[in-house]
């Protein structure tokens, strides 16, 4: 650990500010998205906990506003800093999982072509070309569109999206990996195949992941929200982040705008960090640029 | 070989000093060099690679990018400073009196102008011709660098082109509005060798036609003790020695100019075999207190850790910054 | 030339031909239509002769058969709850997406690559650090909430611009264009500024790359060599070559735009294919979403086709092959 403090890496990490707000932004996240529950009184999905009367109450620093509902309450009387709190639960959980699925299944698919070539090689990356020249949200707004909503297929659409960048950019490292002296003498050395994936390919395509699983988390968390705005992402019932904006845009002209107001700042908030933290990863990773 | 030198230099470069500003601490590229170019000189401008050589030749153009700076000296062009000159006058100077030739033939110039339009762009810069002069002026210019068809090469890009070829057409840039100093900044170094000796000829013919000087800036000793009339040896930004080529080919009183010598398969005098300097450069960016040559360097005493050497005058035209030079005839 | 144009033609077939399968496998998974064309109170005898009508009765194989040999005649059947020609719906709303697209992508345009010459040019100074968060936060917005704030702002709180609709439209070449008439460029300003958002934060980002990779060029200090100003050689020689990854990337980014307009046109009741698409994905109107598919499909596929022609004007070094 000890290493660790005493790297470039840490040591260009506290020089950079945007490194440094990134982070912190992501630590806030995490914090509140693990200890959310126990920082509010209200569980906003208990029926028996809200009360019609609190409804519509504006942000407390407003005129009727009240103290126990920060940031003003929905049409139900739900707690707007609560339903943030645990909507912030849903869309980072699924920008993460999404996220390791497609890396799971990018890197698996991208080291086979990479590895053994031939027909599996054509069919993955022409399946990659096609996917690439249409944009993530179109394809997973149909996905949507033919499986329906719930978090499970939500899933299902954004790895489905998400492997690709995966694939290729594993499969361009494999191929060049495979060139290398070492690995030819593994082969030679009688080492398997699976065993040379393993110990020799493996560990050195993985550094320029790290960068594209930053930032897809971000990138996730923003298309399930527009899937959820648009009602084909998470069901009612588990509101994410898109989905309370898209109940507030209900009464927005009513001009209402703390229901959906809110829930965006907190988007933005959370993906500008990744986005931070993925810029800076993304300069010190990159030899080509040092 | 030797010309006659006039006495007045024209070009003098005066204790430069060009740093570069790093997080990582401030690099010393040029610190203190001084030397002289006559008119229709040529002078070798020596050194291992990442000894300052290019900085000085970015520095007497006025090149210095953030974060280097020039910190100190003076670069006397007939007399006027360049160094304290704005940024209007450097680039009066820039291809019309001095210009450059760089390293890599592939990536100096520009992929998507044709080589016509960038042969153009420094007579639009530096003469009053008309388009249909400026033209033929290429045109000439190109065929008097080897370049056959010229008038079709004009409307040629530089990838249709062959290495060689394309370091031709460089050559003929800075050729092209009669600058009385060419800085050839390695200009053969990314060559293959049988195109390497074709390029050192035409620019030699090309500086002699035109009356010209040139600084050639290499690690290659061969190379100048061909070309030049006179050579300056840096190392870790400093002049370690300087005099007439042959002078310093053949008696060398330096032990790091000695090292170079013997380093070069051709003229290596007859040593059973090739030397190599042992040790590397030291880092620049926190030089030794005393001779930056020291550690590398089978001469060093404990004087040398003291103080460090300065220019002073050998035999001969030469002059070393050494404490315990070499005499004629002692071989390092 | 000519092989160059076949190949790509042939390419070209084979993208729309997966893309016909994939579309056709999802749809089939999609909730039974049958149920979109009869009435609710429908007997089970009405339901089955519904179903053989519409042919779902066939086995996949059979039904993609006609389903192909529809798309190859252009043929793309009726919408279930309009009751019309789909192709017909969707060509009818195409012009209101095109427009707002382009308006988004010309307003990126102008915003983007100026600001990108500028930061890439001057990587250190304050005002490119300003622009550089700003286009970092400009690619972490969700933008159908910028359309919410911007519609809350201007047209519930100011009331200064319409929050929904296409205004007045005036009529060429048979099309309804909106941006004919000053009441048209009022309605389309906020969708169209939601729109560009992302995608200019991303020719931003990319302008900024391209001009500081080829600010470490040599050409460009043997530009500088010759006597050129530092402004000639940024914009004469290195505007050119920094742009060449902006190209590249110019279609994907008219894709996404066409993509999203899906979401601005909901949000601005805007009524373009977009919305209809979205409406249709409610209602699962299939042989509207079908046509919509297709043709976009076949949009991106021109896209790609034209950005790479445009890609060899651009770039010498490249030839068409």
């Amino acid at each position: 650990m000890t290493g660790f403090f005493q790297s470039e890496f840490f040591h260009n990490y506290k020089r950079s500010s945007s490194a440094i707000i990134g982070s912190a932004l992501m630590a806030f996240f995490a914090f509140a998205v693990l200890a959310g529950p126990f920082l509010v009184a209200q569980d906003p999905y208990d029926i028996a906990a809200l009360n019609l009367m609190d409804s519509y109450k504006p942000p407390m620093w407003l005129e009727g506003g009240d103290p126990r509902f920060p940031l003003g309450t929905d049409g139900q009387g739900r707690d707007v800093w609560a339903s943030i709190l645990y909507g912030a639960r849903i869309s980072v959980f699924i920008g993460l999982v999404a996220m390791i699925a497609s890396c799971t299944l990018g890197t698996l698919l991208g080291l086979i072509a990479g590895f053994y070539g031939g027909i599996a090689d054509a069919i993955i990356m022409r399946i990659a070309d096609i996917q690439l020249s249409f944009p993530s949200i179109l394809i997973a707004l149909f996905l949507m569109s033919a499986v329906g909503t719930g978090i499970d297929k939500v899933l299902i659409a954004l790895t489905a999206v998400g492997w690709v960048v995966y694939a290729r950019t594993v499969r361009g490292s494999t191929l060049s990996e495979i060139e290398k002296e070492y690995v030819q003498a593994a082969k030679v050395a009688g080492l398997s195949n699976r065993k040379i994936i393993r110990k020799h390919v493996l560990p050195n395509v993985l550094t320029p992941l790290i960068v594209i699983a930053t930032i897809q988390v971000g990138t996730f968390v923003l298309i399930e929200a527009s899937l959820s705005f648009l009602g084909v992402g998470v069901p009612i019932t588990q509101p994410s982040l898109g989905l309370l904006i898209k109940n507030g845009f209900d009464v927005l002209f009513s001009g209402l705008w703390w229901t959906s107001v809110f829930p965006g700042v907190a988007i933005m908030t959370l993906v500008f960090g990744i986005n931070l933290f993925g810029d800076f990863l993304r300069d010190e990773l990159n030899p080509r640029l040092k | 070989m030797t010309r006659q030198i006039k006495s007045k230099p024209l070009l003098a470069v005066q204790d430069l000093h060009t740093h570069f500003h790093t997080f990582a601490g401030t690099v010393k590229a040029v610190n203190g060099v001084s030397f002289e170019v006559g008119a229709g000189e040529v002078m070798g401008l020596v050194g291992e690679s990442g000894g300052g050589k290019s900085v000085v030749g970015f520095s007497i153009l006025g090149l210095i990018d953030s974060p280097g700076k020039i910190e100190g000296g003076q670069i006397l062009l007939d007399g006027q400073d360049l160094v304290s000159a704005g940024e209007n006058r450097l680039r009066q100077v820039r291809g019309r009196e001095i210009s450059m030739v760089f390293q890599d033939p592939m990536t100096s110039l520009n992929p998507l102008h044709t080589v016509g339009r960038q042969m153009d762009e420094v007579l639009c810069l530096h003469s009053d011709l008309d388009a249909a002069a400026r033209k033929q002026a290429c045109i000439d210019m190109l065929e008097s660098v080897g370049i056959s068809r010229a008038e079709e090469r004009l409307k040629a890009y530089p990838h249709q082109f062959s290495g060689g070829m394309r370091q031709r057409v460089v050559i003929a840039i800075a050729m092209l509005a009669r600058p009385r100093l060419i800085i050839a900044d390695e200009p053969t170094t990314a060559l293959d060798v049988t195109i390497q000796s074709q390029i050192l000829k035409l620019m030699r013919q090309q500086i002699a036609d035109k009356g010209a000087s040139m600084i050639l800036i290499t690690h290659d000793l061969a190379v100048v003790s061909e070309m030049a009339d006179h050579i300056t040896v840096l190392y870790c930004g400093n002049v370690v020695e300087r005099g007439k080529t042959r002078e310093l080919i053949e008696t060398p009183t330096h032990p790091y100019t000695r090292g170079l010598i013997d380093s070069i398969p051709d003229t290596a005098e007859r040593h059973d075999r090739l030397k190599q300097i042992p040790g590397s450069v030291p880092d620049i960016r926190n030089l030794p207190k005393g001779c930056n040559f020291k550690d590398r360097c089978p001469r060093a005493q404990a004087l040398c850790a003291e103080r460090e050497p300065t220019l002073t005058a050998q035999h001969g035209s030469l002059w070393a910054a050494c404490h315990f030079p070499l005499k004629p005839g002692e071989l390092a | 030339m000519f092989g160059y144009l076949l190949k790509r033609l042939i390419q070209m077939t084979l993208v729309l031909w997966v893309v016909s399968v994939i579309v056709f496998l999802m749809m089939s998974f999609t909730g039974d239509p049958v149920f979109m064309v009869v009435p609710i109170d429908a007997t089970d005898a009405e339901i089955a002769q519904a179903r053989r009508l519409l042919g779902l009765d066939q086995s996949l194989l059979v039904q993609y058969g006609k389903f192909l040999t529809s798309l190859v005649q252009g043929d793309f059947g009726n919408s279930y709850v309009f009751r019309q020609p789909a192709m017909t719906l969707i060509l009818e709303r195409m012009p209101a997406t095109v427009e707002m697209v382009l308006v988004a992508m010309a307003l990126a345009i102008v915003v983007a690559i100026p600001l990108g010459v500028y930061a890439g040019a001057n990587p250190n100074s304050r005002i490119s650090r300003v622009i550089m968060a700003g286009s970092l936060l400009g690619i972490s917005l969700p933008g159908f909430w910028v359309g919410m704030v911007l519609i809350y702002l201007f047209a519930v709180h100011w009331g200064v611009f319409p929050s929904s609709g296409r205004g007045d439209t005036a009529e060429f070449l048979g099309l309804r264009i909106s941006l004919l008439t000053w009441d048209g460029w009022h309605h389309i300003m906020l969708p169209a500024i939601t729109l560009s958002l992302g995608t200019m934060a991303i020719l931003l980002r990319m302008t900024r790359a391209g001009m500081m990779e080829v600010g470490r060029q040599d050409f460009m200090k043997f530009a500088r060599a010759k006597g050129a100003t530092r402004r000639d050689v940024l914009y004469k020689h290195g505007l050119k070559n920094a742009l060449i990854p902006v190209v590249t990337i110019f279609g994907l980014q008219l894709g996404d735009l066409i993509a999203f307009a899906t979401i601005t046109e909901t949000i601005f009741s805007w009524p373009g294919m977009g919305k209809l698409l979205i409406d249709s994905i409610y209602r699962a109107d299939r042989p509207v979403i079908v046509v919509y598919l297709m043709l976009v499909a076949l949009i991106f596929v021109v896209i790609n086709f034209i950005v790479d022609i445009v890609y060899t004007l651009i770039d010498p070094r490249i030839t068409l092959k």
